[in-house]
């Protein structure tokens, strides 16, 4: 599959890495929030329905 | 640059694909950075969505577990972001001309369209599903609602077609107050309308203040925005009756004994501060055909007046909330 740019300013493999890594971490931290949230509103959710029932 | 920016991606979108100038998606992706995806999520403009949502919330009567309504205020920071990230995947041949834009990740091809409009979906989709787990399925509804709102009325509808884009359009940006006050009670009362309906009069004046310098970028790209289509002089007389009609509507919420003093008085002033700069921009040096001979600097302090008028206004609805 062939995309439709201009290309962007090559970058050397240590950039490349960097950005990846960049990228890696910013998806962990995302990801491990987005556990905490759900977690969270699940106790939340279910204390809720416990005091209601 | 911006030429040659511009002309790859033009040539790109009907050109021929086999182009050794044309990158893999997975090319672009590992030259993306994790500042280009967060770019594509308009923060700025998030920051005010959010500001004005979290208001709507706090000033709801009830109450609201604070994990929920952290939850709330990250799904419409993220349904905001999202939309502009959809926004950008269907501009991406005007923003690659203007030099305001031409910046912008996709333009500048270190996001590849496809990524961007999966990217902008998926975040769509997640915080109106969330919105609705959380809260309630009025501000999920209401959320979804003004994503299609800005994404299909304005981004697709009005905004290459009518100098009233930004008029119509600016609905889009008034929903937050309604979302956060929904999340809360569930439903949708005055005041969270009244919030609505300050957002969508000031929107007209705060976009037609930023593009009476910026209409050479507009102009470029075939953006019909008014000060192109009717000229510099007409779009002065705009942003003065918009103004005029801001002003009091703001006033409103007080008068109908929805609001304590401190917004009233606050609304008093900071109406009048909008009307004197509104007033500046409509006297502002010009010559025959309208144009600024004072570099347009009426609008750009207009501009920069209209994003504290609101940030304050509704700080101020919060204070008096919590004051009284």
């Amino acid at each position: 599959m062939v995309a439709e740019h201009a290309p962007p300013a090559p970058l050397d493999d240590a950039g490349l890495a960097r950005r990846r890594r960049g990228r890696n971490i910013a998806m962990l931290v995302i990801l491990l929030g987005l556990v905490v949230l759900f977690y969270a509103i699940a106790m939340v959710k279910m204390a809720h329905h416990g005091h209601a029932g | 640059m911006m030429d040659q920016i511009a002309a790859g991606v033009l040539a790109g979108r009907g050109g021929d694909s086999s182009s050794p100038l044309a990158l893999s998606d997975r090319t672009i992706l590992d030259q993306s950075s994790a500042g280009d995806w967060l770019a594509l999520l308009k923060p700025r403009v998030v920051t005010l969505v959010v500001f004005t949502g979290l208001v709507g919330l706090l000033v709801a009567p009830g109450h609201l577990h604070p994990v929920l309504a952290v939850t709330a205020v990250l799904c419409i920071a993220v349904a905001a972001g999202a939309s502009g990230a959809i926004n950008m995947w269907y501009d991406r041949d005007i923003d690659a001309l203007m030099r305001r834009t031409a910046r912008r990740p996709i333009p500048a091809g270190r996001i590849a369209p496809g990524q961007a409009l999966g990217f902008g979906l998926t975040l769509a989709v997640g915080s109106v599903l969330v919105m609705g787990l959380a809260t309630n399925a009025v501000a999920g509804g209401l959320l979804a609602v003004s994503i299609l709102f800005y994404v299909f009325v304005y981004t697709v509808w009005l905004k290459r077609r009518t100098p009233q884009n930004i008029v119509i359009g600016g609905a889009a940006g008034a929903f937050p107050p309604l979302i956060g006050w929904a999340a809360v009670t569930g439903d949708v009362g005055l005041l969270p309308l009244l919030m609505f309906a300050i957002i969508f009069m000031w929107t007209p004046p705060h976009f037609w203040s930023l593009s009476l310098w910026a209409h050479g970028d507009y102009a470029r790209a075939g953006v019909p925005m008014l000060p192109v289509v009717a000229g510099a002089r007409s779009t002065r007389r705009h942003v003065m009756v918009y103004t005029l009609l801001l002003a009091p509507l703001a006033v409103l919420p007080w008068a109908l004994h929805l609001t304590g003093p401190v917004y009233g008085l606050a609304a008093l002033a900071l109406g009048g501060g909008f009307i004197a700069g509104a007033w500046r921009v409509l006297r502002d040096r010009q010559d025959a055909a309208g144009a600024s001979q004072s570099r347009d600097a009426p609008a750009r302090a207009l501009f920069r007046y209209s994003l504290l008028y609101l940030f304050t206004l509704f700080a101020a609805l919060a204070v008096d909330r919590f004051a009284g």
